[in-house]
């Protein structure tokens, strides 16, 4: 029997193909099934591709700013929006290509089709019931195809997809998801974007860098309003500065097409409304998961909001189905799905000593320009579940690398238990911040106190020197502010 | 890598010990097995053995000084292996991180000092097997949790902040019998406070009217254990007087028989007092905060004075032991716990224990419960007395005998029925030899 193995995932997101990886670490015979394109939204539509936009608006913003370095630029710098596009679509393409040798190097069968949960241990392949997002990479070689296959073990890795509002369904043409955002073929001169989560804000700090005039409306009082508040508001300013328009407790109560723009009307809390047309909208009120058509209503699979409904190592209700990653619940990050996943599998394959992990302790981050990054709980959030807690503050005006970069606009922010010394939150703001949060992540998780991050020594002159004075600030000790 | 020897925990309740005695010195070859040192713990003398083969290098722990437990104290070396100095920055034993010992290592070291034989990525340091995050030892230290009781759930057992808080729910009176701060215990006394409560009764004194003698393990332990039943064991108290003639009469007719045994009147009140538990074995319990454990077998301690101080060996199962098997038993331990040779397993734990200071003339006295016991028999001296018996005086041996009990496990009625089991045991003595 080929077409049985211990274990099946469904989906080859981040999610699942490093799943499979571990699992064939572990020894297990193991098939991976995707139906549209291996590294799923992350590496196609996600975080990979909008990273390479995001480089491109980075480049542009230096050089519209050239002279604050002492460099004379003769002639002007434009985009060109197509090559940008075709950079990007050229990263993922590498990277996709980069899962299918990862797979035949671990020996993970690729099953091509959409799966359906048949019965429990058994799924059947067949077509994919749903048209792939235009342009695909092409397709592995020597996948196994349509047929039913069988497994001791299923994962269920199937990722998430945008959630539209009613009256405002994204049609692809004037109102775009983050798909067509990927993917313009020109510029819009005028940007609407609906959410201000890390996608939609990431577009829109591509978007305003590229030159177009870009309003972002977001419901609560906020923009990323995950983030911590004094974090948020360093970054709205920041980007207001840059000639952004941010409407916030604001919502979009309608829309209306013409041929090649929109009119949305946007009511703000009070209840005033205000109409204002748009070349184009982006629609990023958050994802998802893909809980449709998988078969399982059928076999009993309980599922949540929209999600699977899973405890500790990803198990379903019901024995030998289990799920990860966005499919599994929030928070819906590429990283979180990834250690999902090899947990789940370690513990199927009967791995000693395999924890669950902490939710607190998954970091975020957000790439528009400044970027935001986070782990931990806000400073609000801290101040309702703890009695006493300190805070500590470096701005990276006093900070030397920061001057030197150009980059001396930014926070970074550290929250303390004040009775154990517990690091319980990291917040920041500023140049390569996404970079910096890990040392904060790597701290927590070993559940370092303040003492031991004040006896570590970081290298000068760094961002990161920037870590260490917040702390000592936290404990009124900070050196350079 | 060279093999730690560290100073093994060898006794639940110890926290130190004191190397008496090194019988090995630096550049010894040594063999796994070979005693190599001896310690001397709270209540007895221990020898040590060799964890490995190999020469012996940077013995630091030194004689006659208190160590924490799981510290390194020497390290040895394989044959061939580079001799590395293993002592480095950390100068002496005791200057070594000790999660288990955390009074001791805070004082000694900075939280992030190296261990000296870290073999394992920092953030954790690694001390006769326990692991914990920094966060976990601070947590534990501040609520005077024992590491060593904690079962680490993180990455090949380290223990995390949660398996801290999962310990203080699990047994909160475990924890806070020995607060290890003011804070956590708000009734216990801030250990400068104690300072000046000693210096006040310095005061009280000359300067040169006494001598001044440091507390040993065994004080340490007999103040520290004693004081805890009295602060948190209900005491009460029951005496009641036996006759002796009749137990003193079959003794003389036993000891007469043979020569292999002599039977002291302490054995047969071990045994009298066994059999009376076992008849009322409601009596013969451990209070836990959840439960009363009710024992299935009578282990007796009998309090054995020695030099510096006193313990108590076991006698278990006393309930169906012969009396030449308890006097044979006792002479063993008594002896071996005057040379404080007695394995930890010989004296931890019991379900009740006896007092004896006949021997010594008092005519009654009442003794403190020690814990997980419910009860203590305290045996006072047989003294001839004029006792009226049918309307005529007559001289009969007697001996107050008064029991202290634990009233959260034992109350009074059930104390008279115990003691009165008891009496007849020791009235009727033949009862005991059935």
């Amino acid at each position: 029997m080929s077409n049985t193995y211990d274990l099946i995932i469904i989906g080859s997101g981040p999610g699942g193909y490093v799943t499979a990886v571990r699992a064939a670490q572990l020894g297990l015979k193991t098939a991976i099934v995707e139906r549209e394109h291996l590294g799923g939204i992350c590496l196609n539509w996600g975080c990979i591709p909008t990273k390479a936009l995001l480089r491109s608006a980075e480049i542009k913003h230096y050089t519209d700013h050239i002279s604050n370095y002492g460099l004379k630029l003769e002639g002007t710098i434009t985009a060109d929006i197509k090559q940008v596009v075709a950079r990007s679509r050229g990263v993922s393409a590498r990277l996709n290509k980069g899962i299918g040798f990862l797979m035949k190097k671990n020996k993970v069968d690729i099953i091509w089709g959409e799966a359906k949960l048949t019965k429990v241990g058994e799924i059947v392949v067949s077509k994919p019931s749903k048209p792939a997002v235009e342009p695909q990479h092409p397709a592995p070689k020597g996948t196994l195809g349509e047929g039913t296959y069988s497994a001791k073990n299923i994962i269920i890795a199937i990722g998430a997809r945008p959630r539209s509002l009613p009256g405002i369904e994204p049609d692809g043409k004037l109102i775009w998801t983050y798909f067509e955002a990927m993917k313009p073929e020109k510029l819009p001169k005028s940007l609407l974007v609906m959410g201000s989560g890390a996608i939609g804000i990431e577009f829109a700090s591509f978007y305003r860098s590229m030159g177009c005039d870009v309003t972002v409306v977001e419901l609560m009082d906020t923009i990323m309003p995950v983030e911590d508040v004094e974090i948020s508001g360093i970054a709205r300013k920041a980007l207001e500065k840059q000639g952004m328009t941010i409407i916030t407790g604001a919502k979009v109560a309608s829309v209306e097409k013409q041929a090649d723009s929109i009119t949305a009307t946007i009511e703000k809390a009070d209840g005033s409304r205000e109409t204002q047309s748009f070349e184009r909208m982006i629609s990023a009120v958050g994802v998802m998961g893909n809980i449709e058509g998988l078969g399982l209503e059928e076999l009993g699979v309980t599922t949540n909001k929209g999600c699977i409904e899973v405890e500790g190592f990803g198990r379903t209700n019901i024995a030998g189905i289990h799920a990860i990653g966005d499919v599994a619940g929030p928070p819906m990050l590429a990283h979180k799905a990834e250690h999902e996943g090899v947990i789940c599998v370690e513990k199927i394959a009967g791995v000693p000593d395999v924890h669950p992990f902490e939710k607190s302790l998954i970091p975020g981050c957000t790439y528009c320009h400044p970027q935001v990054a986070s782990v931990g709980l806000t400073e609000a959030k801290a101040r309702e579940r703890y009695d006493d807690i300190r805070v500590g503050r470096f701005p990276f005006a006093a900070n030397g690398k920061a001057i030197a970069l150009g980059e001396d606009n930014g926070l970074i922010k550290t929250i303390f238990d004040n009775k154990s010394g517990e690091l319980i939150g990291a917040h920041m703001v500023g140049a390569e911040v996404t970079e910096l949060i890990q040392g904060f992540v790597v701290a927590m998780n070993m559940e370092s106190t303040e003492e031991e991050l004040m006896h570590t020594i970081f290298p000068h002159p760094t961002l990161s020197e920037m870590m260490k004075e917040s702390v000592l600030d936290a404990y009124d000790r900070a050196l350079n502010a | 890598m060279a093999t730690e020897v560290i100073l093994p925990k060898v006794d639940m309740d110890m926290e130190t010990g004191k190397i008496t005695q090194w019988f090995v010195k630096d550049g010894d070859t040594v063999s796994v097995g070979d005693v190599i040192f001896e310690i001397e713990t709270d209540k007895a003398a221990m020898e040590v053995d060799s964890p490995a083969s190999g020469i012996i290098r940077d013995i630091i722990g030194k004689e006659g000084e208190d160590t924490p437990i799981g510290v390194p104290v020497a390290w040895i070396f394989a044959e061939g292996e580079d001799y590395i100095s293993q002592v480095g920055g950390a100068s002496s034993a005791s200057s070594s991180s000790d999660a288990a010992v955390p009074e001791v290592a805070e004082e000694a070291v900075p939280q992030s000092a190296d261990n000296p034989v870290l073999d394992e990525p920092s953030g954790s340091v690694s001390v006769k097997g326990v692991r914990a995050t920094p966060l976990a030892r601070r947590m534990a230290r501040e609520h005077g949790v024992d590491l060593a009781s904690v079962t680490g759930s993180g990455p090949k057992g380290r223990i995390r902040k949660r398996d801290v808080l999962a310990a203080l729910e699990a047994k909160p009176a475990a924890v806070t019998a020995e607060p290890a701060s003011a804070e956590a215990a708000p009734v216990a006394p801030a250990a400068r406070d104690m300072a000046a409560v000693d210096a006040r009764t310095r005061s009280l004194f000359e300067p040169d009217s006494f001598e001044e003698v440091a507390h040993d393990n065994m004080r340490r332990t007999i103040a520290e254990r004693l004081q805890e039943s009295k602060q948190t064991v209900p005491h009460f108290y029951v005496s009641v007087e036996v006759e002796l003639d009749a137990l003193l009469a079959l003794r003389k007719q036993m000891n007469a028989e043979s020569d292999a045994f002599k039977i002291s009147v302490n054995d047969m009140m071990i045994k009298a007092w066994a059999l009376a538990l076992r008849d009322v074995p409601d009596a013969n319990v451990s209070w836990t905060q959840t439960h009363t454990l009710k024992h299935k077998h009578v282990d007796v301690g009998v309090a054995v004075s020695i030099p510096g101080g006193l313990i108590t060996p076991i006698v278990r199962s006393a309930e169906t032991k012969s009396l030449s098997v308890i006097s044979a038993e006792m002479k063993d331990l008594a002896a071996r716990a005057k040379e404080r040779k007695l394995k930890p397993a010989e004296y931890n734990g019991g379900t009740t224990a006896i007092s004896n200071m006949g021997m010594m003339g008092v005519s009654s006295f009442a003794a403190i419960v020690n814990p997980p016991h419910s009860t203590i028999l305290a045996v006072a001296a047989a003294q001839e007395r004029i006792v009226p018996k049918n309307g005529e005086a007559s001289i009969v041996t007697m001996m107050t005998v008064t029991l202290s009990v634990d009233h959260r496990t034992v109350d009074g009625a059930l104390c008279a029925e115990v003691l009165n089991a008891f009496k007849r045991y020791v009235e009727r003595p033949m009862l005991m030899v059935i």
